[in-house]
């Protein structure tokens, strides 16, 4: 088993996602595509897959040349790609995802869900996976997706396994799990792609690593005489600094207080429960967990987003648990929120407009009843300056600008006042390594000028490297409290929700 | 330190109800207001000696004069005390899974209240409504099953009024010209070719689903009054296609109440009913029903393991069309028998409501369809009774009803994940 | 340097970050209704051909429903072509003399249009703040009817009395319409849905309203109110034309529109849970209050355009389903002026003209009025579908951004 990409380009239109990219892989062996956000190494993938046509260039396997039309062809071909937003349909149960586009059935296109139940439990067995057939997706843990993601693959037959950021959504538990169930797969002769932005994960997982820069594949080495730095310049292009710089923290005041507070999430099921903990001027304290573990709604619930059913958020003291946003904005609080283009900006408005998204309403941007246009400007203008935005212009829609550019607007936004908490969410997630840098400099900048600080991340090293205290949620609980020192392995423990034999306390 | 390690909340310390329990306070009180209600208006309305007596036979049928004569207070009496009863089960919010249920049960209940205080001192051929209410249920159904089609692959269909409308027109002008099964034939693909232009604006085109239904009802109405006036009235002979007789099914027809309902009807009524049948069936139990589903959900999962998001939808919504295209044949060859401008009136609006009403399944668009063309049967026979009740206010029964349960008093109902997003590939 | 530059890469792992560039969205829809990003001539090449297009498939209908010329075919194919080409050319002879033709046309076309603008402004507010409002046209039932009840029942002098009505008009539409608003803001009822049906309830309302004492004229027996005092009728503007002063008000509700969008801050509001509502939200705004404003400013527009169809003509009276179906035109209206109110003007004064011209075609060429629909079926469908324009007449497409998408599904 050979496969083979050459001289791939694609060409989007005003951008050039792939340019002259080569890979090889083989059977029985795990090879890792290494690249930042926007490197294109999912464009690569995608044409692999047959979802996109390349502009150029030609992909062999065992030396025939292959054309995909579609991801029918690629399947057809052995080729089985585990995305990172998983393909299953939520509604459906295991067996009817395994079997969908390949359905097994009686006469009259009658469905043979027997055979298809087989199908998975044979599967499942087979590799250990442990899987339900007959349960229903969206009341699955993300980590079982996954697997029934795999399932659906080898049902089909695949030779070539491409596994898309397969460790973005997993415990630290999960993902060893997950590395056995890769070299049982290996053992099994099959080829294994996995795409990360993970320099870590790709030094322990693969046999060989291609780095992508820029639509381009840059270089290829194997991990046994790489060291994370020389794989980040290799990645960014540039020397990087992993480390963030700061002091220890000087907390102060009690800022923010949670008391056993309770959230649901909008299909009514409750997301956080009873979560009670505190946050102190000047220092940063992180909350880290599996996405899903009821970090969106806590931090929705003290910006005022959304309602609590029980429980008390008091801000300095004062209760604001029924408050609403603006009020709260107003108490000089600073949301970066977990989706920048869902929620934090409105993408088809001007710079301008994003600028002044919340602080329209008064002065100086308004008298309450008409803008000032001029004024808006004038503050844009400035904040643009000030935070480094790179932007042809502050009357362009922000949708055209970089993920990180983006997220700096915000920043800018949310940061140009008298902060005295902030909370943020995901605030590096799917940025380049310059802004990420950026970002988390003008955060640590917040600590020291005083303001609490709370940030939630799914990437455990961002919560690692930022946070002076660290709490652990799983399953809308606290599930552990660390401070700076804690190892991975232990807060590790803990977001798979084991309560760990000693608490920092 | 601060953060306390993995407590819980316990259930008293919630300073507000859960959704659920809110809507299962709301339905409760609104039940015990009802059956007030009930006794209040239909069992007080009525002097005390009164009588309603029901007639569960038609004249003519091979079980002649099967009647229920009823106390008209103490049966609405009866009626009160069982909602009542329902509604103080609701309110204790122990099975909060029932709340629907006793809901439904207790609005069938009023319904029944409501006839007998209508027909108080009177006879009232019951088992003729119902009847009615079947007929009328036919173009509703359709029309839901239509839109049921087309959303169960993202597809909205608002345009099922204009599909009903312009196949009625081209039904009654072929049915005229040629002969009755030809305008029926020529109606359903009338309804296909609609569906087809839904589907090119909509999939191909991206043109906003919702716009490009108002553009076909819009269009389907100029252009049926413009030729209906241009052709038809220097033509009339086209506007008389003659209508499907009834065929009664032997045995099954003569069976009381079941029988004139369900089994001497003619064939519009059976094929409504076998479709009910094949699309839930098709639906849930085939390949092509699985990946309908898909395409519905989570078009690009569908689309990553080859299954072709858009051939797919170009089908469903082409064979809703031709659903639509059979309700409208229904309508001028079986209900009227000649094609009048705007003579749908809304019927297709209300088969969109009946659709979301039954949850975007079959069965329950035919529920949606049964108790859609109760009201409009009422609102017939109401008159014939005389009551006080204006006709306008159970013309807009439909409305309101679908206004209540989009507002989701009757609960959350969930449409197809991808409804009115297009897919677009590179 | 690592910017990845300004221009977001279509690479999927950043779903969560960069903009799908082929994933049409509401924003979209909004760029092109608003005509932002779009040049003029673009902005005017699109409708002009568009109406081209729509006029060109009418004359086809025109023609194959022609049944006297059609006999001719088989005797004297020649007459026969003739004689179609006759038929068309006075068809479309008609409907422009009737719209331009002469001063008494453009006054017309000008009084047709008034109803046209004010309940095009009314969708076009709805398109740009994300809602659909197809609803205009019982905002305009119950909004005509409140007017007209102040124009009856109240006795003032006209200073006094025709602000009043327009009052009581504005009212009655921004109720009708706050309360579609209400049920989307408290239940996540999807409006188009909701404004549907309240379509028909009011439609039934006004049946049952106008055969009760309230409204009923004295001596009648069927639905048909009594007659506006003379002091509510709106004035004409000239003398023996109908136009009247309810365009000035439609002209002012323009600029008002304008205003309110862009230079306050409740447009600023309206527009950001527009494109956006989660990033109102979390800016801070009442997103259930804007649902509500937003449903109701819409609801008041469409509310005086119905009292332009009771104060504004004769008979000064309400009747059976008097707003006609200017409240669906309304949508297409919008739609071509690209829910600018600028753009919406024109649009209104085009289709007031088609409504003043078709009157006339049916008067005098026979071609019944009803054509004008279906011209303005079309129209949408190419305005909404621009590549359908481009593709008939070859076009190179250059502004891809163009497509539409208004609501995506009736989950809240």
């Amino acid at each position: 088993m050979e496969l083979a990409l050459s001289g791939i380009t694609k060409q989007f239109p005003g951008v050039l996602a792939n340019d002259d990219v080569n890979l090889e892989v083989s059977g029985g062996e795990i090879l890792a595509l290494l690249g930042e956000n926007g490197a294109g190494k999912s464009t690569l993938m995608n044409i692999l897959y047959g979802l996109y046509t390349p502009t150029a260039g030609e992909i062999r396997i065992d030396g025939t040349a292959r054309q995909f039309d579609g991801p029918g062809d690629a399947i057809e071909a052995g080729i089985g790609m585990v995305h990172q937003h998983f393909m299953l349909v939520p509604v459906f149960t295991v067996a009817e995802n395994v079997m969908l586009g390949n359905e097994p059935t009686k006469r009259f296109g009658w469905l043979d869900l027997q055979r298809a139940r087989k199908t998975v439990r044979e599967i499942s067995s087979r590799y250990n996976l442990d899987v339900d057939p007959d349960a229903i997706i969206e009341d699955l843990p993300v980590g079982l997706q996954q697997r029934v993601e795999i399932i659906k693959v080898l049902a089909r037959q695949a030779n070539v396994l491409v596994f898309d950021e397969p460790t973005s959504v997993l415990t630290p538990t999960e993902v060893v799990g997950f590395v056995e169930i890769m070299n049982g797969l290996k053992a099994d002769g099959k080829a294994i792609i996995f795409i990360s932005h993970k320099l870590t994960e790709s030094l322990e997982l693969a046999d060989r690593i291609v780095i992508m820069r820029r639509g381009r594949t840059v270089a290829e080495v194997t991990p046994a005489n790489m060291d994370e730095e020389k794989l980040a310049e290799l990645m960014v292009g540039r020397p990087v600094d992993l480390v963030v710089n700061k002091t220890p923290a000087k907390p102060g005041e009690v800022v923010l207080s949670v008391e056993n507070l309770v959230v649901l999430d909008d299909r009514d099921k409750r997301m956080v429960d009873g979560v009670s903990f505190e946050v102190a001027a000047g220092e940063i304290v992180g909350i880290a967990g599996v996405q899903g573990n009821g970090q969106t709604e806590i931090v929705e619930a003290i910006t005022g987003l959304r309602p609590s059913l029980g429980g008390y958020v008091k801000l300095k003291g004062e209760d604001i648990t029924t408050a609403s946003a603006r009020s709260i904005h107003k108490r000089n609080v600073a949301h970066v929120p977990e989706d920048r283009q869902r929620s934090g900006l409105v993408l088809p408005f001007s710079v301008t407009e994003n600028i002044v998204l919340d602080s329209y309403y008064e002065e100086p941007i308004s008298n309450g009843v008409r803008m000032d246009w001029p004024a808006a400007q004038e503050q844009a203008t400035r904040l643009v300056e000030q935070y480094d935005v790179r932007t042809p212009g502050i009357d362009v829609a922000v949708s055209t600008l970089s993920g990180g550019n983006q997220q700096k607007v915000i920043v800018a936004r949310e940061f140009d006042r008298d902060v005295t908490f902030v909370v943020a969410s995901q605030p590096t997630r799917g940025i380049d390594v310059g802004s990420i840098e950026y970002i988390h400099s003008q955060i640590v900048g917040e600590r020291d000028q005083g303001a609490a600080v709370l940030i939630v991340s799914s990437e455990l090293e961002e919560i690692m490297a930022l946070s002076d205290r660290i709490i652990v949620m799983f399953e809308g609980r606290i599930a552990g409290e660390f401070d700076s020192s804690a190892t991975r392995t232990e807060i590790g423990l803990a977001m798979l929700g084991s309560r760990p034999e000693e608490i920092t306390s | 330190m601060t953060a306390q390690i993995a407590a819980g909340a316990t259930e008293e310390s919630l300073h507000r109800a859960t959704p659920e329990q809110r809507r299962a306070r709301t339905v409760g009180i609104l039940l015990l207001l009802l059956a007030a209600f009930v006794l209040w208006i239909f069992g007080l309305g009525v002097e005390s000696t009164d009588t309603s007596t029901f007639n569960l036979s038609l004249p003519g049928a091979k079980y002649e004069n099967i009647k229920w004569e009823v106390d008209s207070r103490m049966l609405s009496a009866i009626l009160a005390a069982v909602i009542a009863f329902l509604g103080g089960l609701v309110l204790r919010r122990t099975y909060l899974r029932w709340t629907n249920v006793a809901l439904a049960i207790s609005l069938a209940l009023t319904a029944l209240s409501f006839l007998t205080w209508a027909a108080a001192g009177k006879s009232f051929s019951l088992v003729g409504m119902l009847v009615s209410t079947v007929v009328l249920s036919i173009p509703v159904t359709l029309g839901a099953l239509s839109g049921l089609m087309c959303e169960r692959v993202a597809v909205i269909n608002i345009s099922i009024e204009g599909q009903l409308l312009t196949s009625a027109f081209v039904g009654t002008i072929v049915g005229s010209a040629a002969n009755i099964w030809i305008g029926f034939i020529a109606a359903v693909l009338v309804g296909a070719l609609l569906g087809a232009v839904l589907a090119v604006l909509a999939i191909r085109y991206h043109i906003d689903q919702i716009i490009a239904g108002v553009v076909i009802n819009i269009f389907a109405l100029g252009l049926t009054s413009f030729l209906a006036r241009r052709v038809l009235t220097a033509a009339p002979e086209l506007n008389s296609p003659g209508r499907f007789a009834s065929a009664k099914i032997p045995f099954f027809g003569d069976i009381p109440v079941i029988g004139p309902m369900f089994f001497d009807q003619n064939m519009f009524v059976y094929a409504t009913f076998i479709l009910v049948i094949v699309i839930h069936f098709g639906l849930f139990y085939t390949r092509w029903g699985l990946r309908s589903r898909s395409v519905g959900e989570h078009p690009k999962a569908a689309d990553t393991v080859g299954i072709d998001v858009h051939k797919t939808r170009y089908r469903n919504v082409i064979l809703g069309g031709c659903i639509a295209g059979l309700g409208g044949a229904f309508l001028t060859l079986s209900q009227v028998s000649r094609f009048e401008e705007n003579l749908t009136a809304g019927i297709g609006f209300i088969g969109l409501a009946a659709m979301i009403f039954g949850r975007w399944m079959p069965f329950g668009a035919l529920a949606a369809g049964l108790v859609f063309g109760f009201a409009r049967a009422l609102q017939q026979k109401l008159g014939i009774l005389g009551t006080p009740i204006p006709s306008e206010f159970l013309s807009m029964l439909p409305y309101i009803v679908t206004i209540i349960v989009v507002a989701g008093v009757v609960g959350k109902s969930r449409p197809p994940a991808a409804d009115g997003q297009p897919y677009i590939k590179q | 340097m690592t910017e990845s530059g300004s221009t977001p890469k279509p690479d999927n792992a950043d779903k969560s970050s960069q903009p799908d560039p082929d994933q049409p969205n509401s924003e979209d829809f909004l760029k092109n209704a608003t005509g932002v990003g779009s040049s003029l001539r673009q902005a005017l090449l699109i409708p002009a051909l568009a109406l081209l297009s729509a006029l060109v498939i009418g004359a086809l209908i025109i023609a194959v429903t022609d049944v006297d010329s059609l006999k001719l075919w088989s005797s004297d194919p020649g007459e026969a072509f003739s004689s179609t080409l006759r038929g068309i050319g006075n068809a479309y002879k008609a409907l422009f003399v009737g719209s331009l033709g002469s001063r008494r046309a453009i006054t017309e076309t000008l009084f047709a249009a008034t109803p046209l603008i004010l309940a095009g402004l009314a969708v076009a507010v709805g398109f740009q703040a994300g809602l659909f409002n197809i609803g205009a046209n019982g905002q305009m039932h119950i909004g005509g009817l409140v007017g007209l009840w102040v124009g009856f029942s109240v006795s003032a002098p006209t200073i006094i009395h025709i602000p009043l009505a327009i009052l009581g008009a504005i009212v009655g539409g921004a109720l009708w319409g706050g309360l579609a608003g209400l049920l989307k803001a408290r239940t996540g009822a999807h409006e188009v849905i909701t404004t549907i049906m309240l379509n028909f309830i009011a439609l039934f309302m006004v049946d049952y309203l106008l055969t009760g004492t309230l409204f009923q004229a004295q001596g009648r027996n069927d639905p048909i109110s009594k007659r506006a005092d003379t002091t509510a009728q709106f004035p004409t503007l000239f003398d023996n034309y109908r136009v009247h002063i309810g365009f000035l008000v439609a002209l002012a509700a323009v600029w008002f529109v304008w205003w309110l969008m862009y230079r306050s801050t409740i447009g600023f509001e309206f527009r950001a849970v527009g494109a956006n509502p989660d990033g109102g939200k979390y800016a801070g705004m009442n997103v259930a209050w804007v649902y509500v404003a937003v449903m109701a400013v819409s609801g008041s527009l469409a509310g005086l355009a119905g009292a332009n169809q009771v104060l504004g003509l004769e008979p000064y009276r309400a009747f059976s389903g008097f707003a006609g179906d200017t409240g669906f035109d309304a949508i297409a209206l919008a739609l071509l002026g690209r829910s600018h109110p600028v753009g919406v003007l024109f649009a209104g004064l085009l289709f007031g003209g088609l409504r003043a011209g078709g009157l006339q075609m049916q008067g005098t060429a026979g071609i019944p009025v009803d054509l004008v629909l279906v011209l303005q079926a079309l129209i949408i469908v190419f305005i909404a579908a621009p590549e359908l324009v481009k593709a008939i007449f070859r076009i190179k497409s250059v502004d891809d951004g163009a497509k539409s998408t208004v609501s995506t599904g009736w989950g809240s």
